[in-house]
């Protein structure tokens, strides 16, 4: 069985249809990457599967790990195993990051009927993971994203991924606004991160990132449909020649 | 279910505090002449003094509101009040020959059970005395003799002036003076009674102080005073909660708070204010007008006020200090959450006189539904006051679209060698703040928790321990809004 089923999804946001039939199939283990130009919907499938309410599911389905994840609340998703690496990840002032990360796995823990992690457990782990990210210590007394650059907040939701270990992960244009040595860090915390029972989506618009995390499958996509998959070396391809050659092929699909 | 539905859920609970208690009431006639302060004060058997005192008052009230000087200039709107229509003075009858606790009337006694205090001694937490104001009067005070052996005066306005006339008639009026303000003249015409602490020279006060204050007649005002005294390196923490019935009818609360510390003493003050703010559309709830003011008489003295202000339909208050003393140290931390139809015009003044004095402020205000905010602050640094120093923060939460938040900070400098500092800042829950808790495994009615909570944390860590949790219940509780 797969780990992710999507078949025929259609999504709008305040009547304009931006899903437009997608499907796709996603296996444990596997690293796919969306790929396309702005626009393309690529963003909004990514929200679409962490169940953002500000979208709205007109037909199709999506099987997530064997239940039916359109029926999901967006806590019940991530509980289940999915996570979603923001594009611009929220400040929260206040709340420590060890504070907010720890409230996050146990509310997940407690969802699937583990017993919580009190602060001596979890601290050691967190530890681990924030130098795996090349994170600063300080980092643990300073609230979730405050003050944090650009980088900093991606490497975080990466720190986030690795203490939540979801099995399927949806990384939503993590490199954008990374400079080359924070991509390398990034890059290297999620291959870290892959495994035999864990799927990952890479949603990005440039190449560069899949020179470091390396994918299974890549799908291009452009007006709300998948125009075209293939391995690793489709994403060189679309280096070489841009996404020009998209707009045929989608009067071709038309 | 949409995060909308789900933080109006959370908010949509009962105010739990509302009911009333049966009770025989002693009460007099509405309206208010000099012949109801002589009653008042004849009720109390007052001595020659303090009825002058209340006289006076009243006479300067009369004046203001004969000229109608009622202060307009809060950030607040309300039809006026008649003060002719409502009873000064309501009373639980007295038990004949009542000796102890066990002959409180067992109605009070539960309606306090009910309000989760125990007056029972046995089973109060742990090291915090009360004294249970209930309508007009106190009805009970704990831990009075063990106290004494410290010799720390913890008692009923009342039987202060019965048993301390001296103190009373030392300190008295010093720091509000009858004629600071319409309500505080008002208040001093009619206070019915309040709390009383004098902590001796050098004695730190071995447990928590409060006074819980209970509106449960109709159509009655509430104005208590309380008077708290710390002499040369006494320290002492005292908190105040409040709740009142549900009732269709607004009701007034008139009260005043005066804190006096001399050299080296410290007077911790925390309010937890509860009182019934109105139902969903803003019909009842609590008049909160109030005057609170702390005196740093000596060196090295320290008041810090602590509030955390969920209930009322209109707040009107400004918890201040007066640094007098050289050195002296003035603290305002404030929560105040306004939701459905609730306004709040809440601050501080901090008046530094002596050199070297220093104040800080922090407030935090919290808006809902149709609520209204408005932060009022004022520093005021005198010519005298060298070296004086002020840190003021300012923020402002906002949920859903249809609230509103107001600053107004005042800062008026009469020295150079001064050095202020003033930080403000606004932000909203957002739909996107509740779904990237909501994408981590956190539920909607947690994340707004957390954030509500990560707000306040600078306030609620000011407050003593057990009632920084109670305070975190009840603003969960007080909340109702939608994000968007």
């Amino acid at each position: 069985m797969s780990l992710l089923e999507i078949r025929d999804l259609h999504a709008s946001v305040n009547g304009n249809e931006i899903l437009k039939g997608i499907t796709l199939t996603v296996n444990a283990g596997e690293v796919h990457s969306l790929m396309g130009p702005n626009g393309s919907g690529k963003s909004t499938l990514a929200q679409v599967l962490a169940r953002r309410e500000t979208y709205e599911v007109t037909s199709g389905e999506v099987i997530f790990n064997g239940k039916d994840l359109l029926e999901m609340k967006p806590e019940e998703a991530a509980s289940e195993g999915l996570f979603m690496a923001f594009q611009y990840p929220i400040e929260v002032p206040g709340i420590s990051n060890p504070y907010f990360l720890r409230a996050a796995l146990n509310a997940q823990r407690k969802y699937r009927g583990e017993d919580p992690l009190d602060a001596m457990e979890f601290l050691p782990l967190l530890k681990e993971k924030m130098k795996l990210l090349e994170m600063d210590e300080r980092f643990q007394s300073r609230s979730v994203n405050e003050g944090f650059s650009g980088g900093e907040k991606k490497r975080n939701e990466i720190v986030q991924m690795a203490i939540l270990e979801p099995k399927l992960a949806i990384l939503d244009e993590t490199d954008s606004g990374l400079d080359i040595d924070a991509l390398k860090i990034v890059s290297r915390g999620v291959n870290a991160m892959r495994s035999a029972d864990r799927a990952m989506i890479l949603v990005t618009h440039y190449q560069r990132l899949l020179d470091y995390i390396v994918p299974d499958f890549v799908h291009v996509l452009a007006g709300g449909r998948i125009v075209k998959s293939g391995g690793p070396e489709l994403a060189h391809e679309l280096e070489r020649e841009g996404y020009g050659w998209i707009e045929p092929a989608l009067a071709g699909a038309r | 279910m949409t995060t909308t539905n789900t933080i109006e859920d959370l908010a949509n609970r009962e105010y739990k505090w509302g009911f009333v208690t049966q009770v025989e009431e002693d009460r007099i006639p509405r309206g208010l002449s000099e012949d109801t302060i002589r009653l008042i004060s004849e009720k109390k058997n007052e001595p020659a003094f303090m009825l002058e005192w209340r006289l006076k008052a009243y006479r300067h009230w009369a004046t203001l509101e004969r000229s109608q000087a009622e202060p307009t200039w809060a950030n607040i709107h309300y039809s006026p009040i008649d003060y002719q229509a409502m009873s000064y003075y309501s009373a639980p009858k007295p038990r004949p020959n009542r000796k102890s606790l066990d002959e409180v009337d067992p109605e009070i006694l539960e309606a306090y059970n009910k309000l989760g205090i125990s007056l029972d001694e046995q089973k109060r937490l742990a090291g915090v005395a009360v004294d249970a104001v209930f309508d007009s009067v106190s009805v009970a005070t704990t831990f009075k003799e063990k106290l004494a052996e410290k010799g720390v005066i913890f008692c009923s306005f009342s039987e202060a002036v019965q048993k301390h006339p001296d103190l009373v008639k030392k300190y008295l009026g010093t720091v509000v003076p009858y004629s600071d303000n319409f309500f505080a003249a008002l208040n001093a015409a009619v206070f019915s009674d309040g709390s009383f602490v004098y902590v001796p020279k050098g004695v730190h006060c071995p447990m928590e102080l409060s006074t819980y204050f209970r509106i449960n007649a109709a159509e009655t005002g509430q104005f208590e005073r309380t008077l708290i005294i710390a002499d040369e390196g006494a320290q002492v923490s005292y908190l105040e909660g409040c709740t009142a019935p549900m009732r269709d009818e607004n009701q007034l609360h008139a009260a005043v708070v005066e804190l006096i510390a001399l050299d080296d003493a410290k007077i911790k003050y925390s309010t937890v204010q509860n009182w019934y703010p109105g139902d969903k559309e803003g019909r009842g709830g609590i008049y909160n007008f109030v005057t609170k003011r702390g005196k740093c008489a000596g060196r090295n003295s320290h008041i810090s006020w602590t509030q955390v202000e969920t209930g009322s339909a209109i707040t009107w208050k400004y918890p201040s200090c007066i640094l007098m003393g050289e050195s002296s140290v003035g603290e305002f931390y404030s929560v105040a959450l306004t939701n459905n139809h609730q306004q709040a015009d809440t601050g501080t003044k901090m008046i530094h006189v002596g050199k070297n004095t220093r104040s800080t402020i922090v407030s935090k205000g919290i808006s809902a539904g149709f609520g209204q905010n408005t932060y009022r602050g004022q520093v005021k640094i005198l010519k005298g006051a060298t070296n004086a120093r002020n840190y003021t923060q300012c923020d402002s939460l906002l949920i859903g679209d249809k609230c509103g938040a107001h600053t107004f900070p005042y800062i008026d400098v009469k020295n150079s060698t001064a050095r202020m500092e003033h930080e403000a800042s606004t932000s909203k829950i957002g739909e996107d703040q509740i779904f990237y808790f909501r994408q981590r495994g956190l539920p909607a009615e947690e994340a707004v928790a957390m954030i509500i909570n990560g707000f306040c944390k600078q306030v609620f860590r000011e407050l003593p321990m057990e009632f920084a949790v109670e305070a975190q219940k009840l603003l969960s509780i007080s909340l109702e809004g939608s994000v968007g």
